[in-house]
């Protein structure tokens, strides 16, 4: 009898991690372990595995090519952000007002459906370069030579000049600014790639949140004579500023791991670089394990803020419970 | 204002209800037309956001000839003009450049990788939702924490041990690597989701003398079907979609590679060759496409069930 029950209760200890188990496996295994590791072999040289400390981030962050990614990495993360995260708010605002939000919301979220190497393919479409003269192939080559314009590789050149049309070096500046124009063409080409990518999703999260305002207190404000726009910054914007974080949270991670668009649309070509890319070319046309490891390692320090106030908004989602 | 009404006999003779439909459609027209502005913008982006689908779309079906000399808008100049045409782009890629086995390639990776991460996912969701055992509020707290890690982070030690396990080049690579990836959202989104279901209703089976193993499988699985059906089609869309993970734990031999690999192979390879590229690249998106229309209303609900209450 006593036995039974020790058994029985020992079984009943035992049966949770029957279900909970299976996924601790594959999370340590596939997760927690091999970032475990990939911290330890950022210390190792990539080929003769011998301790060389931080030899491997010290070259890392000497080689301009870092800089180079680091930069871009930003510009994706205040660009992408800014401009899927802003965009989706309007347009889930508007999409409030009208009948065939279903449609529209549909065609601008359907681009979560498409793989990251689809959407290069796409996008080489429009960004298709021909020399002037002959007929464009590219739709934004084509737009920009109806309107008198040289056609341009948009992917390539780092620079869109407006003075001129022509690019005007400055002595002594670095050649981010060797123009008068629209700096970094070929990233904010890649860039838009993914703002394309990304918006369905931030408006479908960003309109489940506007619809849950009520309805009367916008309308009372409006009767008191508020305008559309000081309702939206001083209303919507600060009622849904949760969500707002929500998602702009998800873009960043997103947009921090962003590998496939570089990889793809310009073959991580110098100028175009990010973190990411940078790192499969030091594995595989390198075989620099420790520096690719290293990069890994800077990329999570990337992520680790954003983790943290992720972990603190579950805990807060926690307390109801 | 009644009196006039009284005597009007057009008036008179229309049912009281279609009177009242077309004093309304009045006021709808008038504030649509109020309203234009909002509609032109939403037409407009959502037009904008459909156009390099739409243009790549046409693209695969014109022929290879014609597809280097003009671009794809020129076809309507004559829409109706059917020999401007042909399927031929993709007969071409489906038999010539290994896109036809890509594909077989792919729905072999991403069914089990698919089901697997389900499994394990809505198993370990429902320990931590209604079991109670020491730390299972920090195992929550950690699966958080890992949706976050770069995938990127983990890429080297893995595949040194899948070296060292002769695994490199197997399917049962990437099933594996896609379930360990997948399960941190997947035990997320379904965790509150069977969290939130009716205690009472759990509570009344337990009376009942329903084992977990009954409750799981008679009881929340049927109630969390949709919560789990979402949960599928993301990890059936970032399996079929995934590039990074078949090109480093797969690599790219034709008997393996999925359509992504083989996909960005023909860009690299083949920059030029556009009308393989626009048949290529539709071939892609064919099932994710299908999956996504078919099954948007339940994708978004998942979503927003995630999200929102996170």
């Amino acid at each position: 009898m006593i036995l039974a029950n020790v058994y029985r209760r020992g079984l009943r200890g035992f049966l949770p991690w029957f279900y909970v188990g299976p996924a601790l496996l594959f999370l340590l295994l596939y997760l927690v372990l091999p970032t475990v590791q990939t911290v330890y072999l950022s210390f190792l040289d990539g080929r003769s595995q011998q301790f060389v400390g931080w030899d491997n981030y010290r070259v890392l962050l000497t080689n301009p090519a870092t800089g180079i990614a680091l930069r871009n990495n930003l510009l994706w993360l205040v660009g992408v952000t800014g401009v899927s995260v802003g965009l989706g708010l309007v347009l889930a605002v508007l999409l409030d007002r009208v009948r065939y939000e279903p449609i529209i919301k549909g065609l601008i979220f359907m681009p979560m459906a498409i793989s990251f190497v689809g959407a290069s393919v796409i996008w080489r479409f429009v960004y298709a370069y021909r020399p002037a003269g002959q007929e464009q192939l590219g739709l934004l080559n084509a737009i920009v030579t109806a309107l008198g314009g040289q056609p341009m590789g948009w992917t390539v050149e780092t620079c869109w000049p407006l003075a001129d049309w022509a690019p005007i070096t400055l002595p002594g500046v670095g050649w981010e600014w060797s123009c008068w124009g629209i700096p970094f063409l070929n990233t904010l080409a890649l860039m838009t790639i993914m703002i394309w990518l990304q918006t369905g999703f931030c408006m479908v999260l960003l309109s489940a949140a506007v619809k849950g305002i009520p309805a009367d207190v916008v309308d009372a404000a409006r009767v008191d004579g508020a305008t559309e726009l000081q309702i939206f910054w001083r209303m919507t914007v600060p009622l849904i500023r949760p969500t707002i974080a929500v998602v702009a949270t998800t873009v960043v991670i997103v947009v921090l791991k962003v590998f496939d668009i570089v990889w793809v649309m310009t073959g991580g070509q110098q100028e175009t670089e990010v973190l990411a890319s940078r790192m499969i070319k030091e594995m595989f046309n390198f075989r620099e394990f420790g520096r690719g490891s290293a990069i890994a390692v800077l990329l999570l320090l990337a992520v680790v803020p954003v983790m943290v106030s992720s972990m603190r908004r579950f805990r807060d989602g926690e307390d109801g419970l | 204002m009644k009196l006039l009404n009284v005597l009007n006999p057009w008036h008179r003779s229309q049912p009281p209800l279609a009177r009242y439909r077309q004093q309304r459609r009045g006021v709808r027209l008038k504030t649509w037309l109020s309203a234009a502005p909002v509609h032109l913008t939403l037409v407009a982006i959502a037009l904008l956001w459909t156009l390099p689908t739409a243009g790549l779309w046409i693209s695969s079906l014109r022929p290879a000839a014609d597809l280097s000399q003009s671009g794809w808008w020129t076809v309507f100049q004559h829409p109706f003009e059917l020999t401007q045409y042909s399927l031929q782009n993709y007969r071409d890629v489906l038999t010539a450049e290994h896109m036809g086995r890509a594909f077989l390639n792919s729905l072999m990776i991403t069914l089990p990788a698919t089901l697997i991460p389900v499994a394990i996912a809505t198993l370990a969701a429902y320990g931590l939702a209604w079991m109670r055992f020491p730390g299972r509020q920090m195992i929550m707290v950690g699966i958080v924490g890992l949706l976050v890690v770069p995938l990127q982070m983990t890429l080297i030690p893995v595949l040194r041990s899948y070296r060292d396990l002769g695994l490199v080049g197997q399917f049962a690579a990437v099933w594996l690597a896609h379930t360990g990836y997948g399960l941190p959202l997947g035990i997320y989104l379904l965790r509150n989701y069977i969290g939130s279901l009716p205690r009472e209703v759990l509570d009344a089976a337990a009376i009942d003398g329903a084992s977990h193993w009954q409750t799981l499988t008679k009881l929340v699985v049927p109630l969390s079907l949709p919560a789990i059906a979402s949960f599928a089609v993301f990890q059936f869309l970032w399996v079929w979609n995934d590039f990074l993970v078949a090109l480093v734990y797969l690599g790219a031999a034709n008997e393996v590679a999925p359509v992504t690999v083989q996909l960005s192979r023909l860009v690299g390879s083949r920059g030029q060759d556009w009308h393989l590229l626009t048949a290529g690249a539709f071939v892609t998106m064919v099932v994710p496409l299908a999956v996504f229309f078919a099954l948007q209303r339940q994708f978004v609900r998942g979503i927003l069930a995630g999200s929102l209450k996170g």
